[in-house]
């Protein structure tokens, strides 16, 4: 084994082998707010909805608004590092694992919303096609039930996606520990020993996920779409909202890979992996996705401003100009007018130039969804209807909880598993010609590395 | 479909008393939820009277419009509940299951008249108010949706009277809670599908119009006023 392999494999296990008082005083804090939007959650069951601030007419409020960003953050990951796989792009190699935890929490967190805002959710697996006893299916029809398939199909795809390249590193954690965590890491591992058969099984079983799992990331974010789009609510009912939602979501996911990736890099010291290019490539990335999120807002808004339905305008002039105009301006500061300003200019397209974007673009992209979700069933047809809604610290706390459960199960990943592949950065350094073509050679979209 | 059941609302007769708000409380166990509940926006009216104001104050005309569930041939509800909670049955009714109901919401989001009601706690009656719930109609508990039934207990008790004394089901058989406390008889509640009752007549009357009829939900309530 070379130096720089060497260094590498300590490097990297670093985190997994040793632990600071730091890292526990973290997590206790985290798992305390954890907790504390557990019991809200548990006294909304307990007391009932009533606790929320959601009311009639304005029946979905801060948890539909998570559910969508969450499921938002969640395209980060898979979407981009299977991207980077299939283009072969060399500087994926550091980003790809950070990048698809996010993924596989964002959707654990994200898929918990559609049960926690369920007037009863202890019955939530009645949006699945059990054998019940009484014969019934769930209402196919429903955009609900999609959901269901949706985020589900896209949790296993992405977990295996996740779960594959990190099986030759559980071997390596193996072949550096004893005892217990040995044996768990072997458990792991399942049997990798590194021949070649198996390292083409891997190459072959990732590339046909990356490419499987693009179609399901696309999927995913129409159909949370179509849970507005379908209804015929104002500004909701619209066909733009697919492909809106989609690049909204990759927008947001870029943004939380970029904010994962600098905290990674300043705590866990892996300033030799996580190179500035990496954040100018990704901040280029987020600077087109907030071009692309301003296009699609400017065709949202000015169709409907155009088209001047009876009710729709009304929609759309809540949000423009009346309760709703600072939250909107201040969306399309934070969304366009800083990124563009940052990652436009090359000078301020640093480390911290880029989370200082990228911070702003996850608040914009939050109040974006609050935007949709909110002003529409706030404005609907009949004018003796029309209503606000402000939350109640029941749902204030539960989305807190879940930013820190987000953070939380980061850190403990991070803790328990290399967090760059350490196999993938060695494959970078020293490309066996058979299996890895070298980084910089031409490679055709989508070949297998055989 | 052996009936298709439709209500006029003359709005020249309505007066705004809210006696049918009243009734529809009282028949269908419909829970008060109290002063503090009701101004967060949870009080539960199956039918409400709109009020609109046409005019400059002082010169200004109040006019009344009694809002409850459509029941729209094609309704917007139907489709998006994931459970069947919402769906049409044979009498060409919006149903409202609420066993069936895990409580999504995503149905009254759905609706474009808001008449679906969702239960934010368990219903509560101060002895000895308890005394006066009705037994034909079940108490929701927290955490479903709930809407006009058009007093579907009212309908198959009729129907069943009709049955017993070996006969059709004739026009005025059956009254909503709604349309027997109207003192001015602005409520007519019939069988749409028999042109004989008084109101399939009222459908056809050139003052009616439907509800937000241009976003095709086809509902079955007509509003009668005088242009």
């Amino acid at each position: 084994m070379s130096q720089s392999s060497n260094r590498l494999t300590s490097d990297l296990l670093h985190p997994l082998l040793n632990t600071s008082w730091r890292f526990y005083t973290l997590v206790v804090l985290l798992a305390s707010v954890v907790a504390a939007g557990l019991i809200s959650w548990a006294v909304q069951m307990w007391f009932g909805f009533g606790v929320t601030g959601i009311k009639w007419p304005i029946y979905w409020g801060f948890f539909i608004t998570d559910f969508v960003f969450w499921i938002g953050i969640s395209h980060a990951g898979t979407l981009i590092s299977a991207i980077l796989r299939l283009v072969n792009a060399g500087w994926r190699r550091p980003v790809t694992r950070c990048a698809e935890v996010i993924t596989a929490f964002a959707l654990m967190i994200g898929g918990l919303f559609p049960i926690i805002h369920l007037g009863k959710p202890w019955l939530f697996f009645w949006l699945m096609p059990y054998p019940s006893s009484r014969l019934i299916w769930p209402n196919f029809r429903s955009p609900l039930v999609w959901d269901f398939f949706a985020i589900s199909t896209y949790l296993t795809g992405s977990l295996l996606f996740l779960f594959l390249p990190m099986i030759p590193d559980f071997a390596i954690v193996r072949d550096h520990t004893t005892g217990l965590r040995r044996k768990i890491y072997g458990l792991l591992a399942l049997g990798w020993r590194g021949t070649t058969s198996q390292w083409h099984r891997l190459e072959t079983a990732m590339q046909i996920m990356a490419i499987a799992i693009i179609p399901v990331a696309v999927s995913v974010h129409t159909i949370v779409s179509f849970d507005f789009s379908m209804a015929p609510t104002p500004m909701w009912h619209s066909a733009i909202f697919g492909p809106y939602f989609v690049a909204g979501a990759i927008f947001s996911g870029i943004a939380g890979l970029i904010i994962a990736m600098a905290t990674l890099r300043k705590f866990l010291h892996l300033e030799a992996y996580l190179h500035p290019i990496h954040f100018e490539n990704l901040g280029k990335l987020l600077l087109t996705m907030s071009l692309l999120w301003a296009y699609f807002t400017f065709n949202e808004r000015i169709t409907v401003w155009y088209g001047n339905g009876v009710s729709e305008i009304n929609t759309f002039l809540v949000t423009q100009k009346g309760t709703f105009a600072p939250l909107f301006w201040l969306m399309v500061v934070v969304n366009f007018v800083i990124p563009v300003i940052i990652l436009g200019i090359k000078r301020f397209r640093t480390i911290t130039g880029c989370v200082i974007a990228s911070f702003g673009v996850c608040v914009g992209m939050w109040l974006e969804r609050f935007l949709i979700v909110v002003p529409s069933l706030g404005n609907k047809f009949l004018p003796y209807s029309w209503s606000y809604y402000r939350p109640r610290p029941t749902e204030i706390l539960i989305t807190t909880a879940t930013f820190a459960a987000m953070i939380l199960l980061y850190t403990l990943f991070a803790k328990f598993v290399p967090i760059i592949s350490i196999w993938e950065m060695k494959a970078g350094e020293h490309p066996a010609p058979q299996l890895y073509p070298k980084t910089e050679a031409e490679h055709a979209l989508g070949e297998v590395h055989a | 479909m052996a009936h298709r059941f439709g209500m006029a609302v003359d709005l020249d007769r309505c007066t705004g008393c809210e006696a049918c708000v009243a009734a529809c409380h009282a028949e269908n166990n419909i829970a008060t939820v109290g002063d503090l509940q009701a101004a967060r926006g949870r009080a539960l009216h199956w039918i409400r009277v709109e009020r609109y104001f046409e005019g400059e104050f002082p010169d200004v005309r109040v006019k009344y419009r009694p809002v409850m569930c459509q029941q729209c041939d094609a309704a917007p509800c139907e489709p998006v509940c994931p459970t069947y909670a919402s769906h049409h049955n044979e009498d060409g009714l919006n149903a409202q299951i609420y066993n069936r109901c895990i409580g999504t919401r995503y149905c009254a989001n759905a609706c474009p008249y808001n008449v679906r009601f969702f239960d934010f706690f368990n219903p509560a009656w101060e002895k000895p108010l308890h005394l006066q719930l009705n037994p034909d109609v079940s108490v929701r508990e927290v955490g479903v949706m709930e809407k006009c039934t058009f007093c579907t207990q009212r309908i198959t008790a009729a129907k069943i009277q009709a049955e017993s004394e070996k006969r059709e089901l004739k026009d005025g058989d059956i009254k909503p809670a709604c349309v027997q406390s109207c003192p001015a008889k602005a409520l007519v509640f019939g069988d749409l599908n028999d042109p004989e009752s008084e109101v399939s007549r009222l459908f056809e009357s050139p003052r009616g119009s439907r509800l937000l009829e241009d976003l095709g939900t086809l509902p079955k309530v007509a509003y009668l006023e005088g242009r």
